[in-house]
């Protein structure tokens, strides 16, 4: 690594000061380039028994100059921080195509690409340093809902898998040089509480912590995860992993995720992320919100003095990136709320009693 | 949302070692049905779930997952949060790895010692829950007072200094035992509870306490009136010493004060430990109170012999809810389907009353009792329309809410029960209703208006604040405006600008339904909005020339004009300096300090009391509300469901300039705060003084030892929850009158306090001897302004205030984002003693004041813009 490791008192520090830009979409970038089924097996998996395409986290072992460029592109665009292209690559996810042992591979070379971009362009312009955000995805499997409708009670994952697939995961991603662990996209929490017990398990054993940022999913206009929290529900339940930074992504763009934004940021002790989606998607499936629209709803978000960190998801690209860049910049960042010592429980819904 | 509770219960019938049915329904596999017994909890009103499997014939982790899994599917339930209740860790840990929200685990505790203590909260926490730790150690159970707090507070400092552990997490459980046993060494165990309770809330801060109620009365099982009433009792006094929460079944519980007077003696000559006999005296009254004793008397009347349609409009029209229920049955039988009832002889009644109100021969209590036959009627109807889904035919769509930072929300109340009671749908999302949900839900719910309501001055900005985003939003639904602040002037100088869909400012409760008919009809909208933006058209204009016709002076011109103050007649020092606490008010003694007159007003009833009473027109109806409003002023003092408590000061101050300076102490040579204050800077004629506050006080280098005194007193304290009693049974009336009296009991309390500061603390009248009447005249020595109110209009000084005494820990007042006051019913402001003090008010100020003002708060001019914007000239 070519720094001194990242405290979450020094990403504190720098989100007092100002706004950070998070990067954009990594799927939408990747579909761009068409990538065929040869391409996403390159020479290494040629013979690989199932289908490879589509398995974009692959992609860091097979087309890592790709990936790299992407990273690369989102840096130039203004982004102080590059996610990794780790979404599905653990254990779990990577089951999908038999690749289980392949995970720590994938997650440790995904950091190391994000963390030659962001080093090469930070050499530029060394006093701005770019981070690299370790992601952990969701997995493709939910703790809290049975995939049996003939069976509410039914799993198909514990929280013990889970938090052995993260913390396979983590320790592969810090390998790599992530500075941050960003737990992305959660829309049950009991997975996130997995993966934040996974990481807090990690940190023990290293003998340090990296920054944690949390990001939930408000996955339709009923406000609430697809395991049926409100966003306030959501924040107390993982405020305990006290992370540098709370947020939300994915899902709605950036006019129905407003209130939640709004929410999260009455409640929270910690800074505020979002990234959103480019709008919803169309008949045809694609992204089509622009990046002038997208950053006038942002701005105004930064202006009311709801968040800290702001990038884009599903469908956003480098365009938006620096156009969201342009326009929250000089915008003084939200401060956190101070710590209240309010009791707060959660069911799906938040208890926040008062006496 | 936040909830208010002075107390939580947790649901107790989910435990295998507590309900015998829902064990039976564990060990037979019957899941589906033991959800049922959850639900039926989580709809009784409990607030936490406690989930308890230790049985010996069970696999109790086994049987914990498979719950937790299924109810993980039930919305209904889990929405509460879920107490994890097991003596076994590994079931603890299990259950933690099936729950996605933040539970708590019952229990840790020191009992084999600190490694494993600190071991299991570690873990705790990392699962992301609260815990409740057992006053239970190495040596065993504690049962002493000493014991119980010796442990808890061991316990605390561990968790708090070496785990980490938020301090707000833990719950201590000092454990509940039986009493009247029989045993003398157990006669004093509900005392060692209270007490504890007591010294662990003082030594633990922010810490909770909870408790398993039940065992209290363990010795009188089969006897459940008994128990009952034990639980009560000893609620009662455990929630007055700091319990927060206990594990209850809160569909068995006895209200306190409808416990015979003979079983609640003795039960709590029991609880209390008063008397060595105590036991002997209870069980020997025991056996009359088995069973239920209770013969209903019945009354009958020559009404209840007409026809049916007849007696639902007598019932609404004279208020009547005894035979709501019946009567709507029979009507419903008749009717071909259960909406005609409503749209037949209900409406029809409804209508009596709305003409009768109309004709100004109907007042608005009446018409609040109306509204409540009616909605229990309709809550009567409502399953049999349901089955039959059809439609319904309410005339509009209205939401109603108190904006963010208010919580004031009778005026808010009246409106929407005046809006139903003329068949309007009313969506009331109650108070500090932040924008974004507000203009959610009225997209969502498609309503044909929004209804602002708030009491507080910051709370005009935030409804400048909803016009502009929903113009932003492309609202098209027009916007109302009420609340005792809010004004026609404001509203069209402020608000309406900003929004093009029509703002209108509604002045009271009755002019409420013409306008939202006006806004609703398809016909006449249109004029009626251009009609409306003319008027404030005009009114701004109005608005804009009144100006010149006063000179604004500049600040050093308005700051020569001072009060000079005759330093001679400055008040003698206090006799009892310093900060003094009134925990627990006797409300009682508050009645005779009640200025009833703004009472009336709430209720529309204008006129002077005692006059009132005898007046021509209204009188009749007011004596009525003067007594039910005393009946009820009689269930919350002896029933004790509110509390009033007192915080006040007494220090060392002298001014500079327009600033006063309270001092750490009599040497006064440090400074503890400044209470920033303005002046008035208009021209007044015959020369008046300019004045401000800080003018009545001894200037720094007079020589002068001059003191100012400040306050807080609350009398809402459990309020909101007695008047959500009376919503949940569809009784408005009684839910106004307890908020409308427990506001005339903080007015009385802040009358009575400043009483007894002049007469005893300050002393300097101690010979003074005023009738209410000339204490509501305010003919005594010395002012009391409010910061928020015409002599201090900036509402931020209150947060010096509350710093100064400490309000918030010392009697758990709080200031809301926009400084309103909570509890509602509440007073704070500063004592002023010199005999020309005077109430004044400071009205417009300029620029220069405004930056001079903004400089000394240490703000930026925009800070100061916001604040003090009723302020200025603009």
């Amino acid at each position: 690594m070519s720094q001194a490791r990242l405290t979450p008192a020094q990403l504190r520090e720098l989100l007092q000061q100002r706004i950070l830009i998070l990067d954009g979409a990594m799927g939408t970038m990747i579909q761009a380039h068409q990538f065929d089924e040869e391409d996403y097996r390159g020479a290494e998996f040629a013979d690989w028994p199932s289908d490879l395409k589509g398995n974009n986290d692959l992609l860091a072992l097979t087309q890592p100059e790709v990936i790299k460029d992407i990273h690369r592109q989102y840096l130039l665009a203004g982004a102080d921080i590059v996610e990794t292209n780790s979404f599905n690559a653990t254990t779990i996810a990577m089951a999908d195509y038999q690749m289980e042992g392949l995970s720590a591979r994938i997650n440790r070379e995904a950091a190391a690409l994000a963390r030659q971009a962001c080093d090469e362009v930070t050499a530029t312009t060394p006093e701005r340093p770019r981070f690299v955000a370790g992601v952990l995805g969701p997995t493709n499997r939910t703790a809290s809902i049975s995939p049996d409708v003939n069976d509410p009670g039914f799993r198909n994952v514990s929280f013990d898998e889970l938090v052995l697939a993260y913390k396979e995961s983590t320790h592969a991603l810090v390998e790599g040089g992530a500075d941050i662990i960003m737990l992305e996209t959660i829309f049950d929490t009991l997975n996130a509480k997995a993966a934040a017990f996974a990481v807090l398990e990690v940190f023990d054993e290293l003998g340090y912590e990296l920054p944690v940022m949390i990001s939930g999913t408000i996955t339709d206009a009923s406000g609430r995860t697809l395991s049926g929290q409100t966003t306030e529900a959501f924040y107390h339940s993982m405020a305990h992993v006290q992370p540098v930074c709370f947020g939300l992504n994915c899902a709605l763009g950036p006019d129905l995720l407003r209130p939640y934004v709004e929410a999260l940021s009455t409640v929270s002790e910690a800074y505020v992320s979002v990234h959103p989606n480019a709008g919803l998607p169309n008949e045809f499936g694609e992204y089509d919100l622009g990046a002038e629209e997208m950053a006038a709803e942002i701005a105004d978000w930064a202006r009311q003095g709801f968040v800290n960190i702001v990038g884009g998801c599903c469908g956003t690209t480098p365009e938006h990136i620096r156009t969201i860049a342009e326009a929250v910049a000089g915008v003084q960042p939200r401060q956190p709320k101070s710590v209240s010592h309010q009791f707060n429980l959660a069911g799906l819904e938040a208890f926040s009693p008062e006496w | 949302m936040q909830q208010q509770a002075r107390f939580i219960n947790i649901g107790e019938r989910t435990n295998v070692t507590g309900s015998a049915r829902f064990k039976k329904l564990i060990l037979n596999s019957d899941y589906e049905t033991a959800l049922e017994v959850a639900k039926q909890q989580v709809e009784n009103g409990a607030q936490i779930i406690d989930i308890n499997m230790d049985e010996a014939m069970l696999d109790s982790k086994a049987a914990m997952v498979r719950f937790l899994n299924l109810l993980a599917g039930e919305p209904d339930i889990a929405r509460v949060p879920i107490m994890v209740d097991s003596s076994k860790w590994e079931v603890i840990e299990a259950a933690l790895k099936c729950i996605q929200g933040k539970a708590i685990v019952n229990s840790i505790s020191l009992k084999e010692g600190e490694a494993q203590f600190i071991e299991q909260a570690k873990r705790v926490r990392r699962y992301g829950a609260a815990a409740v730790v057992m006053a239970f150690d190495e040596v065993g159970q504690a049962d002493t007072q000493q014991r119980k707090v010796e442990i808890c507070q061991r316990a605390y400092h561990i968790l708090v200094n070496q785990v980490g552990f938020p301090p707000e997490d833990i719950i201590f459980d000092p454990n509940i035992f039986a009493v009247a046993t029989g045993i003398e060494e157990h006669n004093n165990y509900a005392v060692d509870f209270i007490e504890a309770c007591r010294d662990i809330k003082r030594l633990c801060p922010y810490a909770k306490i909870s408790g398993g109620v039940s065992n209290i009365s363990f010795s009188f099982r089969g006897n459940d009136p008994v128990r009952e009433a034990m639980h009560s009792v000893f609620l009662y006094y455990a929630i007055a010493a700091g319990l927060d929460m206990g594990i209850v079944n809160a569909g068995q519980l006895a209200v306190y004060d409808d416990i015979p007077d003979l079983l609640r003696e003795r039960v709590e000559d029991v609880i209390l430990n008063r008397r060595e006999d105590a036991t002997e005296r209870l069980l020997e009254i025991a056996p009359e109170f088995k069973g239920d004793g209770s013969v209903a008397e019945k009354q009958d009347d020559v009404w209840r012999s007409w026809p049916v349609n007849k007696r639902l409009e007598h019932a609404l029209v004279k208020g009547i809810t005894d035979f709501i229920e019946q009567d709507t049955d029979e009507a419903r039988q008749q009717a071909e389907k259960p909406l005609h009832v409503i749209e037949g002889p209900l409406m029809d009644g409804m209508n009596v009353v709305g003409d009768l109100f109309g004709e100004g021969k109907m007042f608005l209590p009446q018409v609040v009792k109306s509204a409540r036959v009616m909605k229990k009627a309709v809550a009567f109807l409502q399953p049999y329309i349901e089955q039959e889904k059809s439609g319904g035919s309410a005339q509009g769509k209205i939401l109603l809410a108190t904006v963010k930072g208010d919580v004031h929300d009778i005026g808010k109340n009246i409106v929407g029960v005046v809006l139903q009671c003329n068949n309007f749908e009313v969506i009331d999302l109650g108070v500090m209703v932040p924008c974004a949900k507000l203009l959610q839900i009225a997209k969502e719910e498609q309503v044909d208006a929004i209804g602002l309501s708030g009491l507080i001055t910051p709370s005009l900005d935030e409804m400048v604040h909803v016009a502009k985003e929903m113009q932003r939003l492309d609202f098209t639904v027009p916007l109302l405006i009420g609340g005792a602040t809010t004004s026609k002037v404001h509203t069209a100088v402020k608000i309406e600008p900003h929004y093009q869909h029509g703002v209108v400012y509604v002045p009271n409760a009755s002019r409420s339904v013409s306008v939202v008919q006006s806004l609703i009809s398809k016909t006449g909208k249109a004029d009626y909005l251009t009609r409306i933006k003319t008027e404030y058209e005009t009114a701004r204009e109005q608005h804009k020339r009144s100006r010149p016709g006063q000179t604004m002076l500049s600040l050093a011109q308005a700051r020569s004009n001072a009060v000079q103050l005759d330093l001679s007649k400055v008040a003698p020092p206090p006799k009892q300096p310093g900060v003094h606490v009134w925990h627990d008010v006797d409300l009682q003694q508050l009645r005779d300090y009640i200025d009833w007159t703004p009472f009336f007003m709430t209720w529309q009833l204008s006129g002077k009391y005692p006059a009132i009473l005898n007046h021509a027109e209204v009188g009749m109806e007011a004596r009525k509300l003067f007594k039910d409003a005393n009946a009820m002023l009689d269930r919350m003092i002896t029933e004790q469901r509110v509390a009033g408590k007192a915080i006040f000061g007494l220090f060392p101050a002298n001014s500079e300039g327009d600033d006063i300076i309270v001092y750490t102490d009599e040497s006064r040579t440090q400074e503890r705060c400044r209470l920033h204050q303005l002046r008035q800077q208009l021209q007044l004629r015959n020369k008046i003084p300019n004045s401000c506050l800080s003018d009545f006080i001894a200037p720094v280098g007079s020589g002068v030892a001059d003191y100012v005194g400040a306050f807080a007193v609350s009398t809402g304290f459990g309020a909101d929850e007695f008047a959500a009693e009376f919503v949940a049974e569809h009784d408005d009336y009684n839910s106004i009158m307890v908020k409308a009296l427990a506001d005339r009991l903080a007015e009385a309390l802040a009358e009575y306090l400043h009483l007894k500061v002049r007469r005893d603390y300050w002393g300097y009248a101690s010979e003074e001897t005023l009738e209410n009447e000339q204490l509501i005249r305010e003919l005594y020595q010395g002012i009391r302004p409010a910061p928020g109110y015409p002599a201090c209009p900036e509402h931020t000084e209150k947060e010096t205030l509350w710093q100064l005494l400490d309000v918030e820990t010392n009697i758990g007042m709080e200031l809301t984002e926009s400084f309103a006051m909570w509890p509602g019913a509440a007073v704070s402001g500063w004592y002023l003693a010199h005999p020309d003090s005077k109430y004044f008010a400071v009205s417009k100020i300029g620029q220069d004041q405004l930056e001079d003002y903004a400089k000394r708060k240490g703000w930026t001019l925009a800070q100061a813009e916001s604040w003090l914007a009723p302020n200025l000239n603009n």
